[in-house]
């Protein structure tokens, strides 16, 4: 495989100076703090009231730069979910921009040549922030701000890992470490040299409920809201496996005094 | 085992159906008095669990494929609306993702049950072959399935894989590479190849499936092995499939059922990778290429060699190598119970096996943990002992071990000597 071997070599090259940071260095990412979360084990549901605050902070913030694209609007009025009603469902989908389809005249963009837009519905997806690609390396210095959809399941670590890059900055490099040119310090990122600036301080939010919005608050809300748009399902998955494999256990035990009945004259 | 049909229709109905379609005498005779060894233990179970299995990720692989867009593009998203937007569609997929897990896991329970008793030895060499067939078609389609959902992981399978075929050039220049661009169906892992993919994952199951028939088949000529591997003498030492083994089966696939839960509804993700939640992107190669975990022996015995051909002859040989044991074993005995040293080496491969996933597991530079051990070195012993069990242990262990004396026969072993056989007897 040393043809392999040389092709990632080289990809890696590649991509290191198009600026996918994890390629460009090989100081190994710190273990991710250890989070007590409430959606954690078997038992484990999210926390409601932290979905819809951690919501405030994805808008507020991260929807500046991260995708949220395989999210609809009609998610957070679903069970499991935030627990919005479908009337304040509906207000958040509608106070989003959704490119058009084309109009009457088969236009797409106005007069003064902008894209028309339309109010969301429940149906639609978060819309992106960016138009493309291209556009989202342009406007940040050349870092691709990934999709976060899924991305607490597309990291090591899951929830942990994405709180300990949220809150994990403002520490002091280690004596020797340089850090680049536009990048900044965080030590729970592959390479320490991070392309996203701070995205979190106190009080970058506002939250409705009067919680006070410290750097860890805030980023335990948007780990918990981020989770919950990774894996939408898990309160029904988690109940229902319950009910499933309290199933099994009596069903087994039917079958294990069937067999024992049934063989109990055979040795 | 082969046996007169006992089957005696009961109705008209039945009688009339008995001269043109014997479906029922069929059914009687293959499930319901079927001769059944009476000591079979609990290993013996993975046959029923593995059919069960099948026809689980036949099942869900077929609604899934309702939803399912195998175009490069989409495929991706087309996932991830199945676990959003279809109604139990998260079950679905995680059932038919685990399920493979589960698949491999049960597989390997009951090919290394066959290896310790002895159940590929004459008459049951064809038994066994269809089941190597079996193992490799089902590694075929694990790993066309593992690409259909186009994340990272799948593409980069999908690469390192079919680049396998590329070191045929150092046999003949070109060939190794006209295989591969006929395997994508274009010059890279693209569309094209993902669409085939697809189209041979669905086919596949169903090849299995056909070959699952003829290895019931092939088993119900001469009957099942059992755990002493000495030949069923009479029919003192059976007991009629049904109920005796319906029972026992229903009652271990339950429990594996049970295991095969924990995974689907509390740890879902675990066996997989976190990168196949990353949509595929040929610019972008992830630090670690890891297979499924099912397939990490294999793995690191391909990684363990350095020259690339001989790499994949390695890997490929591990699995030929299966088809000729029932030849390469020269020993009379069948069961490991009654071969002291072979039960010894058994055990070393299967520690050989978890030491090679292992070593697959890891960094191709990593060391034995705690030491300076490089561990691509401890693939290569593990590589290396993996072969001389096969190719030199068994033929050699077979001719000088001396076994221990065998049972006269099953049911004097199960009921002690000349106990009747239906006083109730206390647990053996």
């Amino acid at each position: 495989m040393a043809g392999t071997f040389r092709l990632r070599l080289a990809l890696a090259a590649l991509v290191g100076m198009t600026g996918v940071a994890w390629a460009q260095s090989t100081e190994p990412a710190l273990p991710p703090k250890s989070v007590a979360w409430s959606f954690q084990g078997p038992f484990g549901r999210y926390d409601v009231a932290s979905l819809q605050r951690g919501f405030q902070v994805y808008k507020e913030v991260c929807s500046a730069c991260h995708s949220l694209n395989l999210v609809s609007f009609h998610a957070l009025a679903e069970p499991g979910g935030p627990g919005f009603t479908d009337a304040q469902m509906k207000a958040i989908a509608a106070s989003y921009k959704i490119p058009a389809d084309p109009n009457d005249k088969g236009d797409l963009f106005d007069a003064s040549g902008t894209r028309l837009t339309r109010p969301g519905t429940p149906a639609d997806h978060f819309p992106a922030p960016f138009a493309n690609e291209q556009a989202a390396r342009a406007a940040n210095n050349g870092a691709l701000p990934p999709d976060q959809s899924v991305l607490v399941k597309a990291r090591e670590g899951g929830s942990n890992y994405l709180y300990s890059i949220c809150s994990g900055y403002g520490q002091k490099p280690a004596a020797g470490f340089k850090v680049m040119s536009g990048k900044y310090y965080n030590p729970y990122f592959t390479g320490w040299n991070i392309s996203m600036p701070p995205p979190i301080t106190d009080n970058s939010v506002t939250y409705a409920d009067g919680t006070k919005a410290t750097v860890d608050q805030e980023c335990h809300d948007i780990t918990t809201f981020l989770s919950w748009a990774a894996e939408p399902t898990m309160d029904e998955r988690k109940h229902l496996g319950f009910e499933v494999i309290l199933f099994l256990l009596l069903f087994s035990g039917l079958c294990f005094l069937s067999y024992r009945r049934i063989w109990r004259n055979m040795h | 085992m082969s046996h007169p049909s006992s089957y005696v229709p009961k109705s008209g109905l039945a009688r009339w159906l008995d001269t043109r379609l014997p479906l029922l005498r069929f059914a009687n005779d293959t499930v319901t008095t079927f001769p059944t060894p009476r000591n079979l233990n609990f290993w013996y179970t993975f046959g029923g669990i593995l059919t069960f299995c099948l026809g689980v990720q036949i099942v869900s692989g077929i609604v899934l494929a309702m939803h399912y867009v195998p175009n490069s593009d989409l495929a991706f998203d087309s996932v991830e609306s199945i676990m959003r937007d279809v109604n139990y569609g998260w079950l679905l997929r995680y059932i038919h993702m685990n399920g493979a897990s589960m698949f491999f896991l049960a597989v390997y329970i009951h090919m290394f049950r066959g290896l310790y008793y002895g159940s590929y030895k004459a008459p049951r060499e064809i038994l066994w072959i269809l089941g190597v067939v079996i193992f490799v078609v089902m590694i075929a389609t694990a790993f066309l399935g593992y690409v259909l959902p186009w994340g990272q992981m799948s593409f980069w399978a999908a690469t390192v894989i079919t680049n396998l075929f590329s070191s045929f050039d150092q046999i003949v220049p070109h060939l190794g590479t006209a295989i591969t661009t006929w395997l994508w169906g274009g010059f890279g892992v693209s569309d094209a190849t993902l669409n085939r993919f697809y189209s041979l994952h669905y086919l596949l199951p169903f090849v299995i499936a056909g070959l699952v028939g003829l290895h019931i088949w092939a088993l119900h000529v001469p009957g099942n092995n059992n755990p002493l591997g000495i030949d069923v003498k009479g029919p003192q030492d059976t007991v009629p499939f049904h109920p005796y083994y319906t029972i026992k089966d229903l009652f271990y696939l339950s429990l594996f059922v049970i295991v095969f839960a924990v995974f689907v509804f509390e740890y879902p993700n675990l066996l997989g990778h976190p990168d196949n939640y990353v949509q595929a992107n040929p610019l972008v190669t992830p630090p670690d290429i890891v297979p499924e975990w099912y397939f990490l022996p294999f793995y690191a015995m391909l990684r363990s060699i350095p020259q690339k051909l001989i790499g994949v002859l390695v890997l490929f040989g591990s699995m030929l190598t299966l088809v000729f044991i029932p030849w390469l074993d020269t020993s009379k005995v069948r069961s490991a119970r009654f071969r002291p040293i072979f039960k010894w080496l058994f055990w070393i491969l299967v520690l050989d096996g978890i030491a090679l996933g292992y070593c697959g597991s890891q960094s191709v530079e990593a060391n034995l943990p705690g030491t300076e051990f490089p561990l691509v070195w401890v693939a290569r012993l593990g590589t290396i002992y993996y072969y001389v069990f096969f190719w030199l242990l068994m033929p050699l262990v077979g001719l000088f071990e001396r076994p221990l004396r065998l049972p006269d026969s099953i049911a004097k072993s199960v009921l002690g000597s000349g106990a009747p056989q239906s006083a109730p007897q206390p647990a053996e």
